[in-house]
């Protein structure tokens, strides 16, 4: 046949434009790849290394040293990061909740879902630290709570509550349609629909929204530094300023002393640390859902 | 005697005028079908007699839907009583993702019911044919059913609401026929203490089990495309091999559809 004599080669030939060009791409996304993991490994690695001289029972149960003075623990910010996340949850918790109910079940689609979503997305837009200010000035400076655990806490909430109304209207608008339909059509109101069918068909995923956004706050330091401001003491109510995580690695990672210094580093690992806990938990939760 | 009555029906969806002019008897202790090519309507149609289409939005209704001579949109009534008396199994099995039990349960705990759950519990599951299948695993989830057992767990529960009428709305269309053959059966069954209704789009199901046929057409409405309407009602035999129109004989006839 005339044609057969046309016909090239079956062969990869690396002389082919398409063959470099292919392969010089795919090498130049490679190194993007590596070079996008590399500050990610570098930061866990480096954090690390720093913090595992110092990770004692000490520093679990210990105050920090006086300056110059060695040893000692980050105990009272462990304690008032659990102080001023317990506030941000118990504020932040049922009111995205149920905002997030009514809007995905009493509202629908209606002119309010539009405007609370518009303002829930511009909301967690906002840099937190604006949520600092805010609450600075509503309840710090006004002298309605001064520097306080309660303030912090209030700051904290400001933060998580837009990421819990958008994780908890998801996790709501995935509970199947035909659920509802089948228990209105047995003839439950619609707060028994959503009390005893549609909640806790879609409790697994708020919890797990909820985890992470409790995760993240707790390594938020601008909305912590001006509200719970910090305290080498004991936390004693929640009306006080109390130290937490991660305003402890802000103020002694600047210090000229090694002791603070290496207390900050392991405040940021055990940040990272619950953080990353959190996310596998979750990770794990909804796996298992699936 | 007739328990449910629609007159002179128009179904809207927002300012799309989907259902006209239907004037329909469900009568009391017998299967009406409602049959029609897509789009025709029958599923709304079927809806309007427990409100629940209320729960889309957009819907309104013009004309008189009345059970037992009661007006169902008239503003004194409660669409949730309404539905308790006027239950409905839906095109996909539905259960709760609760135990078969729990399932069961929740039909009668919405009416209020104060007497022995677990005799409650069984007498459902056994009129909807399922007792059998599932006494040894009450408490596994109502989800390890198969499609057909999954549908008859449906129709125990809404069973266990105690309702007057059961609106079915394609039933059988999501199953095998295995499956299809025994919630007829189980149709049948339950006329004698039941009204019923059903949609369907198998015509000859709607020919083997019901006693009174609804058929519901489409047309052309200019740009706004189809509307549905009520082309002919008879007893199920006279429509299927006597039909007054020539459309209803096309279409019981596999001519269009």
């Amino acid at each position: 046949m005339a044609g057969k004599t046309n016909q090239s080669s079956l062969d990869r030939s690396w002389r082919n434009r398409r063959t470099i060009v292919g392969s010089i791409m795919t090498t130049v996304a490679g190194s993007c790849l590596v070079i996008a993991l590399v500050p990610l490994v570098w930061v866990m690695g480096f954090v690390t290394v720093r913090a595992v001289g110092r990770l004692d029972l000490d520093l679990l149960t210990q105050l920090p040293p006086a300056p110059g003075l060695e040893g000692g623990g980050i105990a009272n910010a462990l304690i008032g990061t659990l102080m001023v996340l317990l506030v941000a949850t118990v504020i932040s918790v049922p009111i995205g909740v149920l905002s997030a109910l009514y809007l995905s079940e009493f509202d629908q689609g209606g002119p309010w879902t539009r405007r609370v979503r518009f303002a829930t997305n511009i909301l967690s837009g906002v840099p937190s630290i604006i949520a600092g200010l805010f609450v600075f000035g509503l309840m710090v400076r006004s002298g309605l709570t001064g520097y306080s655990a309660f303030a912090g806490g209030a700051a904290l909430a400001l933060v998580m509550l837009p990421t819990i109304v958008r994780t908890a209207e998801e996790a709501l608008q995935l509970v199947p349609q035909d659920l509802r339909w089948a228990a209105l059509g047995c003839g439950a109101t619609r707060f028994r629909t959503v009390k005893e069918i549609v909640l806790p068909a879609a409790a697994p995923a708020i919890v797990t929204g909820v985890s992470l956004a409790t995760a993240r706050a707790a390594g938020e330091t601008a909305p912590l530094i001006f509200t719970a401001l910090f305290s080498p003491y004991w936390p004693e109510n929640f009306r006080e300023a109390v130290a937490t995580l991660s305003v402890l690695v802000y103020n002694f990672a600047s210090v000229p002393f090694t002791a603070q210094q290496d207390l900050a580093w392991t405040a940021a690992f055990i940040l990272i640390l619950v953080v990353l806990i959190t996310k596998i938990l979750a990770t794990i939760a909804v796996r298992k859902r699936q | 005697m007739t328990t449910l009555k629609a007159t002179d029906l128009q179904i809207f969806y927002g300012k799309h005028h989907a259902v006209r002019d239907v004037t329909i008897e469900i009568p009391e202790n017998r299967i009406t079908a409602l049959i029609g090519p897509s789009g025709c309507g029958k599923s709304s149609v079927l809806r309007c007699f427990n409100r629940l289409n209320d729960l889309i939005p957009g819907f309104s209704l013009d004309g008189e839907v009345t059970f037992n001579g009661e007006n169902l949109y008239a503003p004194h009534i409660d669409p949730v009583e309404v539905r308790r008396r006027i239950g409905m199994v839906f095109q996909k099995p539905n259960p709760f993702p609760k135990s078969i039990y729990d399932n069961v349960a929740f039909g009668a705990r919405m009416t209020q019911y104060t007497g022995d759950m677990d005799e409650l519990v069984e007498s459902s599951l056994k009129r909807a044919f399922l007792w059998d299948e599932v006494k040894d695993k009450l408490t596994k989830s109502g989800l390890s059913l198969s499609g057909g057992q999954r549908q008859r767990l449906c129709i125990a529960r809404t069973l266990a609401g105690d309702p007057e009428v059961l609106l079915m709305d394609e039933p059988t269309s999501a199953l095998d026929p295995v499956s299809t053959e025994k919630i007829e059966e189980l149709m049948l069954s339950l006329k004698t203490d039941y009204t019923i209704a059903i949609v369907t789009h198998s015509l000859p199901q709607a020919r083997r089990i019901s006693d009174v046929t609804v058929f519901l057409n489409t047309e052309e409405r200019g740009s706004d495309g189809i509307i549905g309407y009520l082309a002919e009602t008879d007893e199920t035999e006279v429509l299927f091999e006597n039909p007054q129109l020539e459309v209803t004989k096309a279409y019981v006839t596999g001519r269009f559809g």
